[in-house]
């Protein structure tokens, strides 16, 4: 007779458990409680949020995207047509630390999106979870959902390695190979089996790179030999000469002089053209100067506000954001 | 008088006891470094004069020109050229067992192997080195010899195979530990890198991390090579005494070391001309690995520039 | 949902695929590798132990070794390993005080006096490369110097002094670290309170780091006790009758004895070889042991 009253209880647990997955929506919507109660947000603007994503939550259906949870969409979010990442309720977890907390985002097609937020806020492991480095990390953990051309990345039948392949990264520290120049940026060539004529695309990338004129004489020697911003734009010319479609840049100029970073600013608005650039920086001016759009990341890997980079900075909707970019907080 | 003044007395030069201890231990303790320095001043000064005496006997041209070596025989002859043959054969043929398993060993623990598996087999590893090489003498001479004569019944008792064979057991841990720390301290970044080019792991270790720890690489190659050609107990007792040229290493031959141990044992009066060879071979000898060593040092400093 | 999209990371999976594989072999040959050395030590050892095994016997112990091999399976006496058993005692005990003294002298030197200048940069030059001098060429020196230069004659003092210099760059390098792991504030405390460059490497800087030192120093040590070459070169002899009774008394050693034995002809030495490297693997093992365990004991770190 116990056996059977405990079976029951089991039984009864185990439908509990069946469902609290589908209950997500009520730890989202704690979740932004949270941020109202933080954010000390007033009832208005509280308001202009819902209304913000209904609007959107209309529009990105009917344009054929993923389609956006309701309840936990930052503020702001700019009406997307032609997005090519999109995040869905995105938690990344290092270990039993999260790193990243619901975030909901789409990435337009082109043009520079800026990752900003003080240090600690997660814009870093967003970014790497864009093209799965948080893969190489054994304590990393990804849940929820992000979409690249309306494929979820994280879907079994994704190749982490074939996935970067269309999206490039230049990282923080520039980390050339102890590699010569032409082999440092043959190198994504030929492991990518496209090294057909890789003379030639080897040149094209270093001229887009901005770099030619520097080192057209000295292919052959070491990229360690160049200086730190030489470098950097090695990098970047290494990323795009296998001709990815998204380049994610991990705070690029942050170990670089100002003439070396604002030769890699010009860099990047000149990669807009042509490229989907997702770039995270600490340095406000820097995001304000180059990017089309602005995403602010806060404390305990909150995505709190993106919008057009001039609303951010102008006037943006959350005051923890304003209070951010007038340097009150951070 | 000086207790009188106000300025208080910083020579130092008190004369107090605590004053005199320092200088003292200060003279002791320098040298006892010293002794290091005399014992290098030691080894050339014995290996060069001991060699004068050889020398003076025997011309530069027959030592290292002429093919046979018989220095205590009724007519002895002075070629060098035989012992380097027999240290050579057992150098590249440590070489050729030490190398690939030692670097493979090293891209194991270095790229792949979990934090646990490390931690068991790197100590493991080294316990290989651990082991005297009267023991690795042993072990060719009653375990692998006998083996190599089940394939090979015309292999004599003493052969250069068995003793290449456990020489480069031996230093397989040398080119495993030393190549490991040479990748395991390739920065992560230039691993990142190539991931972020769509690199797969095993490419991400042979094109990346393998070449940029080359010269570490290479320079554990040298010491593990130059230890090789140092190495006695193991061809003393398992590669046999008889100095010969010959590329059938199934044979017996003789290396430097081995016959430094022969002639030692054996009783070679003091003053004789084969006695002072003793000192001629470990003057080749100790040239040999000490350019290899400076060689490896050099390879080395090269590689910490490029990281720093 | 996702599984209506168009996977767009087809492109180049066979080739990335492909390139799996190879890696798969890859770590398959590098894990084999590795199991090769692992592979090594196990049958060397067992190797030993078999053809050690029912030789190793508290006589062989107990008896100095005899001409008849019948002896070791207890014919009318005895016989064993006992002379060079205490000639490696003997030996190791004295190398040990040498080094302990030059050693740790020397590297006091280094890391607490010396100032930064060539002659310093040149003894730590010197000192690594005299770590690669092959050992034989250590037994050349002592035979030159100690044996024949000194008129010591083949005695246990020669033997010691040769292994001292043979193991010095060990000792001292890894006595340097101990001394290294010393952080600097406490040094400057002491110095704060007007104490000599003397009295804060006795009073704070040794304490701290004896454990570090006598773990490196026993290491060294067994790395000592099993050295042959330089001992042959010394003259020491291969079999001894007699335990050595002082500093000038000709004396075996272990590693010794068993160079006499395993290059015999005679398969019956060769057991006794076998139980002779038990006896050595064994006293290492113990030498090891302890020096763990006083690194498990004092080192904050582990």
């Amino acid at each position: 007779m116990s056996d059977e009253t405990t079976g029951r209880l089991g039984g009864l647990k185990r439908t509990v458990a069946t469902i609290a997955p589908g209950e997500s929506r009520f730890e989202t919507s704690n979740t932004r409680d949270a941020n109202v109660e933080t954010t000390d947000m007033t009832a208005e603007a509280g308001q202009s949020d819902v209304a913000t994503t209904e609007r959107n939550e209309t529009e990105s259906s009917s344009s054929g995207g993923v389609e956006m949870p309701t309840s936990d969409r930052p503020l702001g979010t700019p009406r997307v047509d032609d997005a090519v990442i999109e995040a869905r309720d995105l938690d990344v977890f290092y270990g039993d630390t999260q790193a990243l907390n619901e975030i909901n985002m789409d990435i337009p097609e082109q043009g520079v999106t800026a990752l900003i937020g003080p240090s600690g806020c997660g814009k870093s492991t967003f970014l790497r979870s864009i093209n799965r480095m948080n893969d190489l990390i054994d304590v990393a953990r990804v849940e929820g959902e992000l979409y690249f051309h309306g494929k979820n990345i994280y879907d079994d039948d994704v190749d982490p390695v074939a996935l970067r392949r269309k999206i490039g990264m230049v990282f923080q520290k520039p980390n050339p190979f102890p590699k010569s120049i032409f082999d440092n940026v043959a190198y994504g060539l030929r492991v990518q089996g496209k090294d057909d004529d890789v003379e030639e695309k080897v040149h094209t990338a270093l001229e887009r790179a901005a770099l030619i004129d520097e080192v057209e004489d000295q292919l052959d020697e070491s990229g360690l030999d160049l200086s730190g911003g030489q470098q950097q734009r090695l990098c970047i010319a290494r990323a795009i000469a296998t001709d990815p479609e998204v380049i994610l840049m991990d705070e690029p100029a942050s170990a670089l002089d100002p003439v070396a970073t604002s030769k890699i600013e010009d860099l990047v608005e000149e990669l807009a053209q042509e490229y989907t650039v997702v770039i995270v920086t600490h340095n406000m001016q820097q995001a304000a100067r180059i990017s089309d759009k602005t995403a602010v990341f806060l404390t305990g890997g909150h995505l709190v506000e993106f919008d057009d980079t001039n609303k951010i900075f102008e006037n943006p909707e959350s005051d923890r954001v304003e209070d951010y970019i007038t340097g009150k907080f951070g | 008088m000086s207790t009188e003044t106000d300025a208080p007395d910083l020579s130092g030069t008190g004369g107090g006891l605590e004053e005199r201890m320092n200088d003292f231990t200060r003279w002791i303790f320098l040298s006892c470094a010293l002794v290091t320095v005399l014992t290098t001043i030691g080894i050339f000064a014995v290996l060069l004069f001991g060699s004068y005496g050889f020398f003076s006997d025997v011309s530069l041209v027959e030592y290292f020109t002429g093919t046979e070596w018989y220095p205590v025989a009724h007519e002895p002859s002075f070629g060098v050229l035989p012992l380097i043959w027999g240290t050579m054969v057992v150098t590249v043929g440590s070489a050729l067992v030490a190398i690939p398993l030692g670097t493979a060993t090293a891209i194991y623990l270095s790229e792949y192997a979990d934090r646990r598996v490390r931690k068991t087999l790197k100590p493991t590893l080294e316990i290989l080195a651990g082991i005297p090489t009267i023991v690795y003498g042993f072990f060719a001479l009653s375990f692998v010899t006998p083996v190599i004569q089940r394939f090979f019944p015309e292999t004599g008792t003493f052969n250069a195979l068995s003793a290449s064979i456990v020489v480069g057991i031996m230093i397989i841990p040398m080119v495993s530990s030393l190549s490991e720390d040479a990748m395991s301290s390739v920065p992560d970044e230039l691993r990142n890198a190539a991931y972020g080019l769509g690199a797969t792991k095993f490419e991400v270790s042979t094109s990346v991390v393998v070449p940029a720890a080359l010269s570490g690489i290479i320079a554990s190659y040298i010491l593990a090579l130059s230890r090789a050609i140092g190495e006695t107990m193991i061809v003393a007792l398992a590669m046999g005494n008889s100095p010969q040229i010959t590329t059938n290493v199934l044979e017996e031959m003789q290396t430097m070391t081995a016959f430094m141990v022969d002639i030692a044992i054996s009783d070679a009066s003091a003053g004789s001309v084969g006695y002072q060879s003793l000192f001629a071979v470990g003057l080749t000898l100790f040239a040999m690995t000490l350019s290899l060593n400076l060689f490896s040092m050099w390879v080395k400093s090269r590689y910490r520039e490029e990281y720093q | 949902m996702s599984t209506e999209t168009e996977n767009p990371f087809t492109e180049g999976t066979d080739d990335i695929e492909r390139k799996r594989t190879i890696g798969r072999v890859f770590v398959g040959v590098c894990f084999g590798s590795a199991m090769v050395g692992v592979a090594a030590l196990v049958i060397l050892l067992a190797d030993v132990i078999i053809e050690a095994w029912g030789w190793l016997t508290w006589d062989f112990l107990l008896y100095p070794p005899t001409q008849s091999p019948d002896n070791f399976l207890g014919g009318i006496r005895g016989a064993g390993i006992y002379p060079a058993i205490v000639g490696s005692i003997f030996l190791i005990a004295l190398t040990a005080v040498f080094t302990l003294f030059l050693g740790v002298g020397a590297a006091i030197y280094l890391e607490e006096y010396a100032p930064e200048n060539r002659l310093t940069s040149f003894i730590e030059a010197n000192i690594a490369n005299l770590a690669g001098v092959p050992s034989i060429v250590y037994g050349l020196l002592g035979l030159a110097v100690f044996v024949r230069g000194a008129q010591l004659g083949a005695v246990l003092l020669a033997g010691a002094l040769t292994l001292t210099l043979l193991i010095l760059p060990i000792v001292i390098v890894s006595t340097q670290e101990a001394l290294r792991a010393v952080p600097d504030s406490q040094r400057n405390a002491a110095y704060g309170v007007g104490a000599t460059q003397w009295q804060v490497t006795r009073d704070v800087v040794l304490p701290r780091a004896l454990p570090g030192i006598m773990t490196g120093t026993i290491l060294s040590l067994s790395r000592a006790i099993g050295e042959t070459a330089p001992l042959i070169m010394v003259g020491a002899a291969t079999t001894m009758l007699t335990a050595p009774d002082g500093l000038m008394s000709p004396f075996s050693a272990m590693p010794m004895q068993i160079f006499d034995w395993a290059a015999r002809p005679q398969t019956e030495f060769h057991h006794a070889a076998a139980a002779g490297i038990v006896v050595l693997l064994t006293i290492l093992l113990l030498m090891n042991l302890c020096a763990i365990l006083i690194r498990n004991k004092y080192d904050p770190r582990s």
